[in-house]
């Protein structure tokens, strides 16, 4: 059970998880008090730089709906939704997805929609899950708020409330010129944005041009089950991300951050560039799965720099569909057995055997035609083959087939041969490829399987 | 009463239950390019989205030359599927595959260090719907790797072809074909069908597998190669 405190020297709990509350823990306790209750609560002190990292995290990913978005610390994030709403099909589409998103991220959110970010501000703040849409509507929406929502200091909210209000509504009753002369101008200007009467320019958030986001564990961790459960919320910030970016990825890194800042390295390829949760999430789950740690994990890293063009032609999904199938299958065996495990063929355009074919990137080949009669298997290294009176043998004897080729090329690279290939037979059946050396030794060898 | 028909019905859903008079019609299959063989086939052909099981003695008797027209056939199908090789025993060779007509740019090889990564990617890659067929050595002798290799083709629609030793033929086997080969005379390749899905098992049937065209009835049976240039067979 976790609970976390705030850094002052009284040490009471802010926030604790849902077990730790079921036993009677919460906000505003001492933490002694907590201890008393729960005795193996774990007490973390409020960080709030990775809150605002969190944050920052939270307005990249929240950048795929919408060009417009804004950091309000400690805890807001504004989208400007209006001119995202057709693209993604109406307000409660896009609310869902939102909130998904970040249910799936692994945070709860207060989401409110209405025409001035203040207003949206202060209806998210007491969990208003309201859809105004309306700048005349917003006054009678906002008349029930405590005044806590208003974004001004203790102080001035105590005189207000000396004062016998109680409710926004009645804030907004008040005369317009005794609010400027009593408690200043910007307090009307506040409010008169928050009704929209006046324009309020927002600092727009700008994605950075790269991804690196570093989630602590809560323990020490030795298990990929655990480090799954977090590479799926840092995986899916980055596709947010990309969403946001419009761009995709050919690879990305892992890094597991063990003590003493000593890190484990994962990289994941691609075979073609990408922005899919569930494919990631795949390939990740493959490499984590042969990953054998030496130490335990602490904190995790996800870190993408080469961030890709997404063409229009990726996006095609009508043609592609069988191809992208395709490409996982690749890239899910790579990520398993390793990028060489992974190969196509060609055929080269050469006489020397040995040198007529080569591997190549998958569904990339050179096919030159050959009429020549090719055993189905090569030997990866020709295999001299034992003899009898000069006769080559295999299982016994074998039986030559009697028309042979000469092959003699190569002369100019050093490796020239100059062989008599033959067909042969064992007394078993089986079809060997074999040669005899024209020079040299006039060795027997065996290159080939007549599979 | 009542109860034993409901364990009837219970069996009868059971994954592993095939009911012979029933599946033969509904198999779909690619032909073997082989007339004689087709006739013996569930059918008419390799069965689709099943496992295969190819035992044979050794190497060399023609086990590949069996598949080739198949093989040519599927790697020239509109729908692009991978042919994909996991674990061959040597290299597939380039030419040769070209020669009997098998696009190589559907050729995929997958080379497992593991033997347990070897069975892990023939069913990744019969369960993925994108190879059309998977041909596998596998070394392992495993009953229940051979039943989750047979659902992994069924889901992928896939032709899996499993090459094992003759030796394994008397244990049980998941795979829906399972055929034996012996080397016959010249370049026949004898083939019985120890299981087939609606059908019992058959006796040898001979096929004539070419190596190549040339003419089988003569051998040589000396060579000198002493002189090249002026090479001559000589007659018995």
């Amino acid at each position: 059970m976790l609970a976390v405190c705030d850094g002052t020297s009284r040490r009471s709990v802010l926030f604790c998880t849902v077990p730790a509350g079921r036993q009677g823990v919460c906000s505003a306790m001492p933490v002694a008090a907590a201890r008393a209750l729960v005795h193996d609560l774990i007490v973390h002190p409020r960080d709030l730089r990775a809150e605002n990292r969190a944050l920052h995290a939270l307005a990249a990913w929240a950048y795929q709906f919408s060009s417009q978005v804004s950091v309000y610390p400690p805890c807001t994030v504004l989208l400007e939704v209006q001119g995202s709403l057709k693209l993604f099909g109406g307000y409660s589409v896009l609310l869902e997805r939102i909130q998904q998103g970040i249910e799936a991220l692994g945070y709860k959110a207060q989401i409110a929609t209405a025409p001035t970010p203040l207003a949206a501000y202060s209806l998210a703040c007491c969990n208003h899950q309201q859809y105004i849409e309306d700048a005349a509507d917003l006054a009678a929406a906002l008349a029930d708020l405590p005044l806590s929502v208003l974004d001004w200091t203790q102080p001035l909210l105590d005189r207000l409330h000396g004062m016998g209000v109680r409710r926004l509504g009645e804030v907004l009753k008040l005369p317009r010129d005794g609010l400027a002369r009593r408690f200043g101008p910007d307090k009307l200007l506040y409010l008169d944005r928050m009704l929209g009467r006046c324009p309020d320019p927002q600092t727009m958030y700008k994605p950075p041009a790269r991804f690196r986001r570093r989630l602590q564990l809560v323990a020490e961790v030795e298990q990929t089950d655990a480090m799954l459960f977090v590479l799926q919320r840092l995986v899916m910030e980055l596709c947010g991300w990309l969403h946001g970016q419009g761009g995709a990825l050919q690879h990305f890194e892992i890094r597991l951050w063990h003590r003493c800042q000593q890190h484990t390295r994962l990289t994941i390829g691609l075979h073609e560039k990408s922005r899919a949760a569930d494919q990631f999430m795949v390939l990740v789950r493959e490499r984590l799965e042969r990953l054998e740690l030496e130490q335990p994990v602490q904190e995790i890293e996800l870190r993408a720099d080469q961030l890709l063009q997404l063409d229009a032609q990726s996006l095609d999904l009508f043609d592609t569909h069988v191809r992208s199938n395709q490409v996982d299958l690749l890239d899910r065996l790579r990520a398993r057995l390793g990028s060489d495990a992974i190969r196509g063929l060609s055929a080269v355009a050469e006489h020397r055997p040995e040198y007529a074919w080569s591997y190549s990137e998958p569904g990339h080949s050179e096919q030159c035609s050959d009429d020549r009669q090719r055993p189905l298997w090569l030997l990866p290294v020709p295999r001299q083959l034992r003899t009898d009176n000069n006769w080559p043998c295999l299982q016994g004897r074998l039986t030559l087939q009697q028309s042979r080729e000469r092959i003699e090329s190569g002369w100019w690279d050093e490796r020239d041969i100059a062989r008599d290939y033959f067909i042969a037979r064992s007394t078993s059946g089986a079809c060997y490829w074999i040669y005899h050396e024209l020079s040299g030794e006039q060795r027997w060898f065996l290159q080939g399987i007549f599979e | 009463m009542n109860s034993d028909s409901m364990n009837l019905d219970t069996v009868l859903q059971r994954a592993d239950i095939w009911r012979g008079n029933q599946m033969a019609s509904r198999t779909q299959t690619v032909s073997s390019g082989f007339g004689e063989l087709d006739e013996q086939l569930p059918g008419g052909g390799w069965p689709r989205g099943a496992l295969t099981e190819i035992l044979m003695p050794q190497h060399g008797v023609g086990a590949l030359r069996l598949l080739v027209p198949a093989l040519s056939r599927l790697s020239r199908d509109d729908d692009k599927r991978w042919i994909c090789w996991v674990a061959p025993p040597y290299i597939p060779y380039a030419p040769a595959l070209v020669g009997a007509g098998i696009d190589l740019s559907r050729v995929l090889l997958v080379h497992p260090k593991a033997q347990q990564d070897g069975l892990w990617a023939v069913e990744q890659s019969l369960r993925s719907g994108t190879c059309s067929a998977v041909l596998a050595w596998p070394a392992l002798d495993d009953s229940t790797a051979m039943r989750r290799l047979q659902l992994a083709a069924e889901a992928g629609d896939a032709l899996g072809f499993l090459f094992r030793p003759k030796r394994l033929a008397p244990r049980p086997s998941a795979a829906a074909l399972r055929i034996q080969l012996e080397p016959g005379a010249d370049t026949d390749l004898s083939v019985s069908i120890l299981k087939r899905r609606g059908g019992w098992a058959s006796g040898p049937i001979h096929l004539d597998v070419p190596v190549a065209q040339y003419d089988r009835t003569v051998a040589l049976h000396s060579y000198s190669a002493t002189a090249p240039g002026s090479f001559h067979a000589q007659w018995q």
